[in-house]
This record gives C-alpha cells, structure tokens and sequence, in this order.
C-alpha cells in the first residue's frame, strides 16, 4: 500500500477510533466495572441513533437531539438496573439468566425498531454532514472531525468525573470491593444503578454520533457488540484510559483494513481482534 | 432401561408418522412448515446440551448451522456430491468447530465465553461473505435433484430426513443427560473447580458436549440450500437462529432433553403460524418476548411449570 494512502488510513482510523471509545465508554463502566453483562448496550446505542433520527425530522441537530435524550436514558438505565437487580443479582443461577436476558432484551430492541421504522438505511441532516475539510492532499469528512471532538470530550468527562468526583470515587469502589463499601456506610445498589444509569446515558449522545458518522439500520447493534466488546475487553474492564486507547487501536486497525483489502472484511476486525484479545490476554491492556 | 425402551417406541412411532405423512397428506405447506419445526428440535436439542447442561451459552448458534449449510452447498457445487455425502461433510467441519469453541472454554467462562461465540459467528459469516465459489454476498441458487419414488417431492424427503435427525439429535441429549457424562456436565456447571477436584474429567467433557452440540447444529443447517433452493449469508447467518436455539431451550426447560423439543414445537408452530397471518417481524418479536419473560418469570422453562403442577410443594 502506498505510504500516502496508509497515512490517510490511519489518521482516520485514530478520528473514527475515539468515536469507538465514546460508543463503549459506557460498557467500560457497566461491564468492566459493575460486571453486568450488558450485551444490549449496543442496541441501546442503536436506539439513541433512532431518537436523534426521530428529533432530526423535527429539524432538531442531531447533537443538541443526543443531548436532549440524555437524561431520558438515564432514568431508563436506573429502571433496568433496579430490574436487573431484582430479578437476578440476589440469585445464585444469575450467569446463564442474566446473558439471555439482556440477549433478549438486545434483540426485542432490534425487532421493534425494524417494526417502528422498517430495515431500510435512516440519517440525519446537518450543516457539517457531508463537507469535508481539504488539508493539501489530505480530506477529512467534517463529520468525522465532530464525532471525533464530541467523542474525545465525553470520554474525558466520563473519566474526570469517576476519579476526580465523590460519586465517581464510590463507583469504583464497588468495582473493587462491595462488601468494604458497604461497611463505610454507602449503598453499592444505589451506587451500582447510579452508575449505569449513566452509562446508559452516554448511549443517547454516543447513539447520535453513530447516526452522524454513518446511515443507522436495525441490525446495527450487532455489529457494535463486536466493537464495543472489543473496546471494553482490550482497554482492561473499566479502564478510561484504556477505553480510548483500545478504540483508537481499534479504529485504526479497521481502517487500514478497509483500504487495504476492502469494505466487506471490515466487520471481522473488531471481532477478530476480540478473539485475539480473549485468547492472549483477556485483563485488556490496562487491566487490573 | 424401561425408560430407553418407551423412548425407542415413542420415536419409532414419530418417525412412522413421519413417513406416512408423505404418503397420506397432499397439501406441500404442511412438509414446508413442518420441515422448519423439525429443524429447530435439533438446533434447540444441540444448544442445549452445551448451554443447557454445561452452562456454556453459545450466542453464536448461527455460525454452526450457516458453516453446516454452506459446507453442502460447496461440495454439492464441486462435485454434485450425494446428499448422505454433504451431511457427513457438514457434520465433520461443525463438530470441528465445536471442538475449538470447546478449547476455548479453558479460558473463558461465562459472558466471555458467550461474546467469543458471537465473534465467531460474525467472522464465519465475512468467510462466507467473501468466498466467491459460493457466490459471496448475493448468494447462489441451488436445484434440488428429482426426488426418489418412494417420496411425492424432494422436500418431503428432506421433511422425514429432518425427523430422523431430530430423533438422533434427541437420542444423543437423552443418552448425554441420563448417563455419567451428564452427571459430570452439571457438576462442572454448578463449579468447576470443585468438580476437577472430585475427579471430573472436566475438559473432556466440556469437549465432548461442544463437539457434539456443534456437530448436531451443522446437520440441522446442512439441508438448508436443498430446502430453500437458494441460499445467501444473511439468511443462513440470521441472527433469528441464534435467538431461537437459546429462546427455545430456555422456554421449554433447559433441565432435560423434553425442554427443548417442547420450546421448539411451541416456538416453531407459532412462528409459522404468525408468519403466514400477521408478518414474519412480529414472530421473532414473540420469540425475543418470550424468551424475556421465561428467564424473568419462570426460570425452569414450561417443564419446570408442569412439574410444580403435577408435584406441588416439591415432593420431587
């Protein structure tokens, strides 16, 4: 491959790497920290992308509409974490039960967007969508330049916020050791559904940034639980750090795939590489 | 061994049944229909003996029964192979399969295991995707030989191969469950660790009851092409089969080898049911639902239900 091309190919893998980063920052906390197994996490991003989709038609920017959709995601994610809780942690059987759960729960997502808005290929409008930005031989899709920034600034948040804030502090804590946290007088249920509450949280504006970064169908949400496992796998669970350097690896890795060999292999970079991942070494890079 | 002998009349009669159907009803939907149903008895049967009794759940059930599908179409292709010929074929390359996602459990467990299983499902399907000889992304049409004399049409054929298949698939969960390897299976289920340390071959039996659960998938999948004539990844990989496989067992009970047959005629006759009347989204909805509410509701699936009415308060 020439080396203009290859240099092209990784500049965009590192822009569509961090907008990985944002769309499993949220698995990193739920999965990595609070060992759910949230395999509907990316339907749920699927889901954000419709919402800013449905917004959109209202003439609403799809950011602003991520925004809006935020808090309504957060109330959802305390109702399923309070569901969750109540049903399965309090069992002993709750492995088996809980992956088919959320698998279900990932799946009714999917067939009830395929019935609400059909399979077809939905997007937004947006005066940044479809320009792009000439740097002498270089073309960067303004789009991309977006998602990167917005992705960039709520993985920094989302980290600032669990080891700088009270909130974030006790958050890990449970990662690391309910029962002393307990002790200290703090509830890890109400810190554990706190916590994914927000997760779920990023899926609204993470779920916006997809729809801008590519046209969102359905099925989607499969597709992503390869990359945002993988992202939440390689970065060492719960690591923020991590979370975006495993995107950017990610993303870069999928990129020059892309250019290499061509659009059809893409899917199975994410997913090859989480293989590799889980084989060689499942504590991620940064993991504990 | 009363037991196995009321088993060997009940499917003898089955696969009787089986047989005079061809003869006797004139109507093709009801071999179309019916053929679908079968095949999902062996994919549900198949999940279960990994997921079921080992507690290993495969979310990647599709990738057995695509590889099996396309393994046949590749050598019917190549070399018009027999159809005994791309069933042997098939089973060979999924239970391979299955023996490496068997290897894989000695490093992963639980949610990890689960995400390798849809890993695999994914990269199989890219293979498959970008495998020209087959006809990549867009497909590739498959005719179905003229059919024996003994049998009005191919599909029936295929209808009462898909009967044998789901009595053999039920034999082997029966035979897995009621013998010391199904013993060892829900030992290592319940803990691992304190299973190898009382001497369960742990390994062993973890590859043994993946080989055979892929091995059992790729044969329902193998037939596939036949059936539809035609044959393309999308539909071969569907994710409605993966769904199906686990929303099944679990539905019916993934306790003993009954769960699974009755989660798969339930499952499968309403599908085809809904498909023809309302739409086909709607069926696998019903299915996601389900499946949700069982794990959420009644975690013994419709087998634990009966039991608790035919021995209320436990006295079994």
């Amino acid at each position: 491959m020439p080396l203009e091309l290859l240099i092209e190919a990784v500049i965009a893998g590192v822009l569509l790497g961090c907008f990985y980063a944002a769309v499993s920052v949220g698995l990193s906390v739920v999965f990595g920290l609070l060992d759910v197994p949230q395999i509907a996490h990316p339907a749920f991003l699927v889901l954000g992308a419709y919402g800013a989709y449905l917004l959109g038609t209202w003439g609403v920017d799809p950011l602003l509409a991520g925004a809006l959709l935020t808090p309504l995601f957060f109330l959802g994610g305390l109702g399923v974490y309070r569901f969750y809780h109540a049903v399965f942690e309090q069992r002993s059987d709750a492995g088996l039960r809980s992956l088919a759960f959320f698998f279900g729960i990932a799946f009714v997502v999917e067939v009830a967007l395929i019935l609400a808005f059909g399979v077809d290929q939905r997007m937004v409008e947006a005066p940044y969508i479809g320009e792009s930005l000439a740097l002498g031989e270089l073309r960067l899709p303004i789009r991309m330049l977006v998602a990167f920034g917005v992705a960039l600034l709520l993985t920094v948040t989302l980290a600032l916020y669990l080891s700088r804030t009270f909130t974030g502090r006790a958050i890990k804590a449970v990662a690391q050791d309910q029962t002393a946290l307990a002790l200290m007088g703090a509830d890890p249920v109400r810190i554990k559904q706190w916590a994914f509450g927000i997760a779920t949280g990023t899926c609204a504006l993470a779920g916006a940034l997809l729809i801008i970064v590519q046209p969102v169908e359905p099925g989607l949400g499969r597709l992503y639980i390869g990359r945002t496992f993988c992202v939440a796998v390689l970065a060492g669970l719960g690591s923020m750090p991590g979370t975006l350097a495993a995107g950017v690896i990610l993303g870069v890795a999928e990129s020059v795939v892309l250019t290499s060999l061509g659009a059809s292999w893409a899917p199975a970079v994410a997913f090859g590489l989480l293989l590799v991942v889980l084989a060689i070494r499942p504590a991620g890079l940064f993991g504990r | 061994m009363r037991g196995w002998l009321k088993f060997g009349i009940g499917a003898a009669a089955l696969l009787g049944i089986a047989l005079a159907a061809t003869q006797a009803v004139d109507n093709e939907y009801f071999f179309f229909a019916g053929y679908v149903v079968l095949q999902f008895i062996v994919l549900a049967t198949a999940w279960n003996i990994l997921g079921g009794y080992a507690g290993y759940v495969n979310f990647g059930s599709a990738a057995f029964f695509g590889i099996g599908a396309y393994v046949a179409v590749a050598l019917f292709k190549a070399f018009e192979a027999p159809l005994a010929a791309q069933l042997a074929a098939a089973m060979a390359v999924t239970g391979l399969m299955g023996f490496a996602v068997g290897a894989l459990t000695m490093r992963l467990r639980g949610v990890f295991f689960s995400i390798a299983t849809v890993a695999i499902a994914v990269i199989c399907e890219t293979l498959v995707v970008n495998w020209a000889f087959v006809g990549g992304a867009r497909g590739t049409a498959v005719l179905q030989p003229p059919a024996p004399a003994l049998f009005g049409s191919y599909t029936r054929m295929l209808f009462v191969a898909m009967a044998l298949f789901a009595v053999l698939a039920v034999t082997v969960a029966r035979y897995i469950e009621t013998s010391w390897i199904g013993r060892g299976l829900r030992a290592l289920r319940d803990s691992e660790e304190a299973a190898e340390s009382l001497g369960v071959p742990t390994l062993n039996l973890k590859l043994f009851a993946a080989t055979a659960s892929g091995a059992l998938m790729g044969l329902a999948g193998a037939p596939l092409a036949l059936y539809m004539n035609y044959i393309e990844p999308t539909s071969a990989f569907s994710l409605n089969y993966a769904v199906s496989a686990l929303a099944m067992p679990i539905v019916g009970g993934t306790g003993s080898w009954l769960g699974p047959v009755i989660g798969a005629l339930l499952l499968g006759s309403t599908q085809q049911i809904v498909t023809v009347t309302v739409s086909s989204e709607l069926n696998v909805l019903v299915v996601g639902l389900l499946l949700v509410a069982f794990v959420v509701m009644a975690p013994q699936g419709i087998v634990g239900l009966l039991r608790r009415l035919a021995w209320p308060r436990g006295a079994k």
